[in-house]
């Protein structure tokens, strides 16, 4: 796999350049400039309606920018793989004739025409994924009766099983109870560190990830920051984010960013 | 004006007199489950529910029983074992289907057993492809009876239904009984389309369901609006599908009356597409 | 022991000319049926499953209006139906197109049934079906389409797959979404205007809903699925025409009665299998 070659920090394997996205003549990004790295983890953060959603669209290639440029690595590009996506919402019917390793199994070759002959290659590749992610105990169970947590590690191994340079998460830890979220959050920092992958995690609330992120990126009024946590999270730069004064306070290792004006919607945020 | 004083030409024609009140009175309803039906994404049942009823009529005409009480008396059967068969949508979806299909197998045994009986295959056909010129006087009333039941029940069930149809988890929240306004609002939704089925035709209740109720929806904002626009939109395309075709009897070259489902079918239509563009032309706007 | 079999097979069962033909086509349509049933099921289409065979019955009665070919006639408002359906159908539609385009056929169908002077048994055979009124040549057309369909479905089962179980992963791998709506839809349609002319709207309709319900809830994966809905449909038809040529009585019928079954067994072994499953 990929992990052979060793990452290397300084590789820019994604760019985005003047990015601009109007949605319905609203301005949702504007002039974003932002380099991923290979191998680093990127929390992407900020309020309801920032525009975190739609920069993984942009990057996926759902919605084409207004002005700037996505770019990516030599030799790369978009779709067959080479970027992994863990959609926000997947609630499965019960009753689909679908299994653990079915689901996985369809990140190999999912989009390609006609149909596959299983074969030992196909099931060890599978079994290597879902063992990955620590899902072989539920590798037989059909998807619609597995939890948040269990569906979540399924797709990052349907992500993975295509070698992707990079993986899009967006709110994978929404609707996850702690313990899953932890799961979740040490599954992704391994994905980025061990195996070389760029990862990008949409999430509402920084707390969680802290401890995996290298690096930050907090959306705000179409506008975007990024570094690392404390290069970030500061009054000064967040306040020319918003717009207008906001205070961040660290209470116990956690950190609230709490605005003037919009206490209530910015405290739950981050 | 021109209108006006040809719909009162026609007034003195009996037929065309009930056929104009009593579709009106179906526009009405259908116009009004309608909305919800959309709302619910419940348009499958809804137009299913014509075929199942056809079910009903084929065996009311075996049984020599009144064909109003074929239509609701299967349409009943079929529509709550749809409520009850399905929660999640594609379950929902699938049961539909069977249910569909079980009745429509019915119904091909039905018409068997008819023409097995009376050699006769004109029967079983005016079921399929009823005319609201025919409708029998003894059903006028019977119907004005169930169409107040069935705008009655949606008036109790107003609120809770509003509420249970855009937002089920927060209404169950608030301690709304989901699946039993779900099934109540079965009930009201097969009277809506049986009587249709019965004095239209299977064909024309799908239309007088979903057309009139979709354009409402792209029209308005207000639910309360939605219903009154979808009722007059509905009743509109009634009567001025009678209108016309009672007029085309006298259109060159046949001569000979185009069928009143047809021009119906097609005011809906312009209708849905007529509120289609309006709704693009205000999201481009906006 | 013997006299129930003579009951159950009696003779000409599988000897008669008109019955060999009907075990033929009746087999060919329930592979069919059942390959583009398991599509419509796992996608929650039922309703365009059901829809565009109605629809198409227009196009038949448009045919007889102006002389033309029937199966033509059917191929055409299937095929416009489904886009029709595809097209128009935004994302928080959910149906009211598809009862629409259908009312729309029908209008049309009873314009062109007032204004022509189509025989009307014609249309109740559309509906219904005259499965033991098959010719040689009519065995041959459904055979060659089955193969196509079968060929397509062959082609299009990844990605359609794909989309159907996951479809947000599925588009930013590639397979757009509206792209393989509207490959389905044709499936549809061709499957329609192969199995409405010979077997009926009714029957075909049958067999793509029941045996891929059924299905859905006995197989585990997608492949063990796929086959069970075939197997099941066979079986279904089989029986069907065991017990239509013993009573009599319209193979739709038996096809719908057998059909709904499967899917109840179905319906019970899921609540057996988890008894939570259901009451959640």
């Amino acid at each position: 796999m990929k992990g052979l070659e060793l990452p290397r920090a300084d590789q820019t394997i994604l760019d985005l350049e003047g990015v601009r996205v109007e949605l319905g003549g609203k301005v949702v990004l504007r002039d974003i400039d932002v380099a991923l790295r290979r191998g680093e983890l990127v929390g992407v953060i900020g309020p309801n309606g920032a525009g975190k959603s739609t920069l993984l669209k942009v990057i996926l290639g759902f919605i084409r920018p207004s002005a700037g440029a996505v770019r990516f690595a030599q030799g790369q590009r978009a779709g067959r793989g080479a970027i992994g996506y863990v959609p926000q919402s997947f609630s499965p019917d019960p009753d689909l004739p679908l299994r653990a390793r079915d689901l996985v199994a369809l990140g190999i070759d999912g989009d390609r025409w006609g149909f596959s002959l299983g074969g030992a290659r196909r099931r060890a590749a599978v079994d290597e994924a879902l063992a990955w992610v620590d899902a072989l105990s539920y590798a037989e169970q059909p998807v619609g009766r597995l939890s948040g947590g269990e569906l979540q590690r399924l797709l990052v191994a349907q992500a993975l099983i295509a070698e992707p340079d990079t993986l899009l998460l967006d709110e994978p830890l929404a609707n996850l109870d702690l313990r899953s979220q932890d799961e979740i959050v040490g599954l992704v920092g391994r994905v980025a560190h061990e195996r070389g992958v760029t990862v990008m995690l949409v999430t509402h609330d920084m707390n969680p990830i802290l401890g995996v992120m290298d690096r930050l990126l907090y959306l705000a009024g179409g506008r975007a920051a990024l570094g690392t946590p404390d290069e970030v999270v500061r009054a000064e730069v967040l306040g020319a984010l918003y717009g207008h004064h906001v205070d961040v306070l660290r209470v116990h290792g956690r950190i609230l960013v709490v605005g003037a004006a919009e206490v209530e919607s910015l405290t739950c945020e981050a | 004006m021109a209108l006006l004083t040809l719909v009162r030409d026609l007034l003195q024609t009996p037929a065309v007199a009930t056929a104009l009140w009593i579709g009106s009175i179906v526009a009405v309803v259908s116009g009004c489950a309608g909305v919800f039906t959309v709302v619910r994404g419940q348009s499958f049942a809804g137009h299913a529910l014509g075929d199942v009823g056809s079910t009903g009529a084929a065996a009311a005409y075996l049984t020599a029983v009144q064909p109003l009480y074929g239509f609701l008396g299967i349409g009943l059967l079929g529509g709550l074992a749809i409520d009850r068969l399905g929660n999640r949508a594609r379950e929902r979806d699938v049961a539909t289907g069977i249910v569909l299909s079980l009745t429509m197998g019915l119904s091909a045994l039905l018409l068997f057993l008819i023409t097995e009986q009376t050699s006769a295959t004109g029967g079983p056909l005016s079921i399929l492809f009823g005319s609201i010129f025919t409708v029998a006087p003894a059903v006028t009333l019977p119907v004005e009876l169930f169409s107040l039941l069935a705008l009655g029940l949606l008036a109790v069930l107003y609120r809770p239904l509003v509420f249970a149809s855009l937002s089920p988890e927060t209404a169950r929240a608030r301690g709304v009984r989901v699946g039993l306004v779900g099934t109540l609002f079965m009930v009201a939704l097969v009277i809506a389309v049986e009587e249709s089925s019965l004095v239209a035709g299977a064909l024309l209740s799908t239309a007088l369901l979903i057309g009139p109720a979709a354009a409402a929806v792209n029209w308005t904002r207000q639910i309360g609006h939605t219903l009154a626009l979808s009722a007059f939109l509905g009743v509109a395309a009634v009567v001025l599908g009678i209108v016309l075709s009672y007029e085309s009897y006298f259109w060159p070259p046949l001569h000979r009356g185009w069928p009143v489902s047809f021009f119906i079918v097609m005011l809906v239509l312009v209708e849905y597409i007529a509120s289609r563009l309006w709704r693009r032309r205000r999201e481009a706007t906006a | 022991m013997m006299h129930v079999l003579g009951l159950l097979f009696p003779p000409g069962l599988l000897t008669a000319p008109f019955m060999q033909n009907a075990w033929i086509s009746g087999s060919a349509v329930a592979i069919l049926s059942a390959l583009v049933g398991f599509f419509a099921v796992l996608r929650g289409a039922t309703f365009v499953a059901h829809a565009v065979p109605r629809a198409s019955f227009a196009g038949a009665a448009g045919a007889a209006l102006v002389g033309g070919d029937t199966l033509l006639g059917l191929g055409i408002f299937s095929a416009i139906s489904a886009l029709g359906i595809a097209f128009l159908t935004s994302r928080r539609d959910r149906g009211q197109i598809t009862a629409l385009v259908l009312a729309a056929a029908l209008g049309l169908g009873a314009l062109f049934l007032a204004l022509g002077d189509a025989y009307a048994p014609q249309v109740y055979a559309l509906l219904f079906g005259q499965i033991v009124g098959i010719s040689r040549a009519d065995v041959l057309g459904i055979l060659g389409l089955t193969g196509l369909t079968a060929a397509a479905v062959a082609v299009l089962y990844r990605p359609l797959l794909f989309v159907s179980v996951a479809p947000d992963v599925a588009e930013a791998r590639g397979v757009s979404r509206h792209r393989f709506n509207v490959l389905f839809l044709l499936l549809v349609a061709l499957s329609a205007t192969a199995a409405v002319p010979v077997v009926g709207a009714l029957l075909s309709f049958s067999l793509m809903v029941g045996p891929a319900a059924a299905a859905s809830y006995f197989g585990r994966s997608p492949a063990s699925a796929l086959w069970l809905s075939v197997a099941i449909g066979l079986v279904s038809v089989w029986l069907a025409l065991v017990l239509a040529y013993d009573t009599g009585m319209p193979v739709g019928f038996f096809v719908a009665v057998v059909t709904a079954a499967f899917y109840g067994l179905g319906r019970l072994w899921a609540l057996t299998a988890d008894p939570l499953a259901d009451a959640a």
